[in-house]
């Protein structure tokens, strides 16, 4: 099984060996038709505040309506963790204001989230396997946009006036929270890696950053190694990509260990990351936060799910990238990048498994379909899957390279032809006498009529001249038609040529 | 049409039904009584002339095309914290006093769709927390019985507007007795239908929990009339309750014969001043007489209601009038940030006691006082219901009085204690969620005046038995006819 303790991310400075504890919690808007509680259809971009009605728009008097759906996803979504999904659950209002909440008050949940526990495994990519718990994922809702106008960088500050889009307000947000169990920024995006990968294999999001339908905050904190309590927490905001998750983390746990090792003392704030700079920067000390007066919200009724609900709700476990991912790298000793790049390609899985399903080694298949067809696939843009290439054909070309039945040469060829034509490549092979010529006897006749033609050159290998060796090889296999085994004739030249 | 004006909503539908009178000139009819009658009672903070006549053209013109509409032609006046589409709604309040609603609430739409004609949106205590409509920051509405006196609140013009007869009927909000407490004060009924009932969409919320919007008439057949347009299951507002709604028409019943009446220990009426003490006790033998049987029943954390309401009430309001900031609608008042601005925006737009409540109610949910006191007083709440179902296992309805006096005079109650016991009998009821109405059950005249002033009796129901409810209010309104022993004297000008 995996390994749950983690391998620390010693930093040793001074002598004293640190270990970071991360958690994360990210913010994840579902991909539904309709925004969360009223008919507003739920889309990115377009026109500024289209997309609203009464509702979303907390005009007085207008009440919210739960999307069904929405909440059907983050529950599947929460089962595809192992989470348990307790039997009731509710909304509540987090109260605060803020320009672009229309209500001044965010309906979500608070002590009793839909989904509590559960695990996320993924693999770095030395191998090691990691298990992360998750403290819980709750629904709420999205808030609107503010763009601030007049300022040199789109900031707050500085600004002369603020503008809101409330096409974002309203649409479903799912929160997922990691329990600190999180090492290093390699581990944090290997986590965000592996969510979005099982939310878009269920098809609840998109899971887009740049869209912003994947947010995240990160809790660092640094400690010496084997110290049982943590240390002073910073909040990590504003990353606005994986590779801003990696080096916003890790320019923080280094910044830690800087000010401890010097003496000094965290202070528990919320910093956010400047990309430009390169550095996190303070947004917001602990002694402005809020006061959230969370409470049931009295619009909505509590939700109650029955065993039923949750087992038509659970989804295919066997077949969610988690599992798939442990089967290609457990079971098929495929690498972490090989399995990650054959669970992320659409169609590939299922194409995979069917060929290695024929008899061909995993590895063999796999070296084959993320290097030829890969490279057919991508100048064709369009997918392996879906290709004329059956899982048959791929099976029969693996087949007949590693049988050494045919060349690479003729391999090359016939994977091309193939592309374009599909068909069978055993049967094309067999057919028109592509096989490869093995036979020393056949290859020493194609060797003689070269050494006949190509005197000089036979001369100058003779005088030494040892790269002469590689044009008389090509020769060969000009006079085979491309059949030869090229190593076969170029041992059979050095030893005619004496 | 004075008569018809005078009479029940069914009599107007009949006849308009009938083609006997058309919905508009009920309608110019109806607008020229507000002319004549509202200056001296203020009920109404706007008259909607255009739109009575559009909703009448339209009435008439349906029934010119073979419908018949259970409303049809009847003039309604509708309480200002409910949203009609291109008409001003301002809860009474600075904050909205401009504000045009972009949407029509499903209640009143029902209402529309079943041929009513809308008059004008009536006054209330500022966001509906008050008891006597003297918390409205735009307007000041006197009861038609003595101009001296407050109608009552919240839904004080709602009710005004019924009593001084310048609309049949009138849909009010009741969040701890605000249709039950002012129907009483004007001589009318008021009803608040079980919690659920009615959807809130479209109703400017006070306490969401607790915020139900009903019928206020003439007669309790008036108030069944609106209910049965207006109840049942709405998708907009998730509250409601997906339960079909048992037709409530009062059917004639001559006697209360097998009827179990309970009246509560707690609320015993020694308590009440002599004269109004002798109007409760006499409408307990009405009852009896009737055929009822009087058993003594027990609401013993009913004292608590006060208290729990004005914590449960408070809390819910603190969070649903954040959204009142200046940044998307009403008023604004500009300050050098954001953060100025919604200080400046709210102490300019709200009234004194609607800070109070927003206080209290921040109060209450804040970290360290969350516990003490709000999750408390859920409790509390939950104790009472408890009572009342107890309750009902010995009564099929309950009877006590609907306010401790009839009507006071206008700043009578300086501190918002003595006004906030004013809803002493009808808190518990609402925080149980459980149909209530008042209905008049007969009159004091104060010492040094010859102005007689109604009293309300409140009959309250178990959950969804709203049809006995109104059935045995309606055979005690049948035999008692308190009303017909002449209008408010504004109605005789």
């Amino acid at each position: 099984m995996s390994a749950t303790v983690a391998p620390a991310a010693t930093l040793a400075v001074g002598g004293v060996p640190y270990e970071a504890v991360i958690g994360i919690e990210c913010h994840v808007e579902l991909k539904t038709e309709t925004k969360m509680f009223c008919g507003c259809r739920n889309i990115f971009g377009g026109e500024p505040n289209v997309n609203v009605c009464p509702v979303c728009l907390g005009m007085p008097g207008a009440l919210p309506v739960p999307n069904r759906l929405a909440i059907e996803a983050i529950v599947k979504a929460g089962l595809a963790f192992g989470a348990e999904v307790p039997a009731f659950s509710k909304f509540d209002r987090k109260n605060y204001f803020y320009p672009d909440m229309p209500k001044n008050y965010q309906i979500s949940q608070f002590d009793m989230p839909f989904t509590l526990g559960g695990t996320v495994s993924f693999w770095l990519e030395d191998g090691t396997q990691r298990t992360i718990r998750l403290t819980r994922i709750h629904l709420e809702e999205d808030t609107g946009k503010s763009l601030h106008a007049g300022s040199a960088d789109g900031r707050l500050g500085g600004s002369t006036y603020s503008l809101v889009d409330f096409n974002r307000a309203g649409v479903p947000l799912m929160e997922c929270v990691s329990e600190p169990e999180i090492r290093s920024a390699a581990e944090a995006v290997a986590y965000l890696d592996a969510l979005k990968r099982t939310f878009v294999a269920l098809g609840v999001s998109d899971v887009k950053m740049e869209e912003g339908s994947l947010r995240c905050d990160a809790n660092v904190s640094v400690r010496p190694v084997g110290a049982l309590t943590f240390g002073t927490k910073t909040e990590i905001k504003n990353m606005n990509s994986f590779r801003s998750v990696f080096h916003a983390i890790d320019h923080e746990i280094a910044r830690q260990v800087d000010v401890l090792a010097s003496g000094g003392r965290i202070v528990q704030e919320t910093r956010g990351w400047d990309e430009a700079a390169g550095t996190t920067i303070v947004q917001r000390s602990k002694e402005e936060a809020h006061d959230y007066r969370y409470f049931p919200d009295p619009d909505l009724v509590p939700i109650e799910f029955a065993p039923a609900d949750r087992e038509r709700l659970c989804p295919d476990l066997a077949e969610l990238p988690q599992a798939r991912l442990k089967r290609l790298i457990a079971d098929d000793t495929l690498s972490v990048k090989q399995a990650q790049q054959i669970i992320d390609t659409p169609g590939l899985f299922a194409y995979y498994k069917a060929v290695v399903a024929l008899g061909p080694a995993p590895q063999l298949v796999v070296n084959f379909l993320l290097g030829e067809l890969a490279r057919l696939a991508n100048e064709a843009a369009s997918p392996t899957a879906s290709s004329k290439f059956s899982p048959q054909a791929v099976a029969e070309i693996v087949e007949l390279t590693a049988s050494n039945t045919i060349n690479s040469k003729t391999a090359k060829d016939l994977i091309g032809r193939v592309w374009s034509e599909g068909g069978s490549p055993a049967e094309i092979v067999a057919r028109e006498g592509l096989a490869q010529v093995s036979d020393p006897a056949a290859v020493d006749a194609f060797v003689r009529e070269v050494m006949a033609l190509q005197a000089k050159s036979v001369a100058d290998f003779k005088n030494g001249k040892e790269n002469v060796m590689k044009f008389l090889v090509g020769q060969v296999m000009k006079a085979s038609r491309g059949k030869a085994d090229p190593v076969l004739a170029e041992e059979r030249l050095r030893a005619l040529i004496g | 049409m004075k008569e018809l004006l005078d009479g029940d909503a069914p009599a107007i539908a009949r006849a308009v039904n009938g083609r006997e009178v058309s919905a508009a000139a009920l309608a110019q009819a109806a607008l020229a009584r507000v002319r004549e009658r509202d200056p001296a009672v203020g009920a109404y903070l706007t008259v909607v002339d255009d739109l009575a006549l559009e909703c009448a053209r339209r009435v008439d013109a349906r029934i010119a095309a073979g419908e018949s509409l259970a409303l049809a032609g009847v003039p309604v006046a509708v309480k200002d914290n409910m949203c009609l589409e291109g008409t001003r709604t301002t809860c009474a309040s600075k904050i909205l006093e401009n504000w045009v609603a972009p949407y029509t609430g499903t209640a009143l739409q029902r209402l529309l769709d079943a041929g009513a004609i809308p008059v004008g949106k009536t006054n209330l205590d500022e966001f509906a927390m008050g008891s006597s409509c003297e918390n409205s920051a735009l307007g000041v509405t006197r009861n038609p019985w003595d101009l001296g006196r407050v109608p009552g609140g919240s839904s004080g013009g709602s009710v005004a507007a019924v009593a001084s007869g310048t609309a049949t009927v009138a849909l009010g909000s009741d969040t701890g007795g605000s249709i039950r407490e002012p129907a009483a004060f004007c001589g009318v009924v008021g009803f608040k239908p079980t919690y659920g009932r009615i959807s809130r969409y479209g109703l400017i919320a006070f306490a969401s929990s607790l915020d139900q919007i009903g019928p206020i008439g003439k007669s309790v057949e008036d108030c069944a009339l609106v209910y049965e347009a207006i109840a049942g299951a709405d998708r907009c507002d998730a509250t409601t309750v997906d339960r079909p709604v048992e037709p409530v028409r009062p059917q004639t019943r001559d006697d209360l014969k097998g009827m179990r009446v309970g009246i509560v220990r707690e609320f015993a009426l020694d308590a009440l001043e002599g004269s109004v003490r002798k109007v409760y006790e006499a409408a307990y033998r009405d009852l009896e007489r009737l055929g009822a049987e009087l058993v003594e029943v027990a609401l013993p954390t009913a004292d608590y209601g006060v208290a729990t309401y004005y914590l449960i009430a408070p809390a819910e309001c603190s969070s649903n009038l954040a959204r009142f900031d200046g940044m998307r609608y009403g008023l604004r008042v500009e300050g050098v940030d954001v953060g100025a601005t919604y200080e400046a925006t709210r102490a300019a737009g709200f009234g004194d006691e609607v800070k109070r409540r927003i206080l209290i109610g921040t109060y209450a949910l804040s970290s360290g006082y969350y516990d003490a006191y709000y999750v408390r007083a859920q409790k509390a709440r939950t104790l009472i219901a408890g009572d009342f179902a107890r309750a009902f296992e010995r009564c099929d309805v309950i009877a006590c009085p609907a306010a401790s006096s009839p009507a006071f005079e206008f700043n009578a109650k300086s501190d918002p204690v003595s006004m906030y016991l004013m809803d002493y009998y009808t808190i518990p009821m609402s925080l149980a969620g459980l149909p209530s109405l008042s209905v008049p059950c007969g009159y004091v005249t104060p010492a040094g005046t010859e102005k007689p002033l109604p009293l309300g009796l409140e009959l309250t129901g178990p959950l969804f038995a709203e049809p006995t409810l109104l059935g045995v209010a309606a055979a005690y309104e049948r035999e008692t006819r308190h009303l017909a022993k002449g209008g408010p004297p504004v109605t005789a000008r």
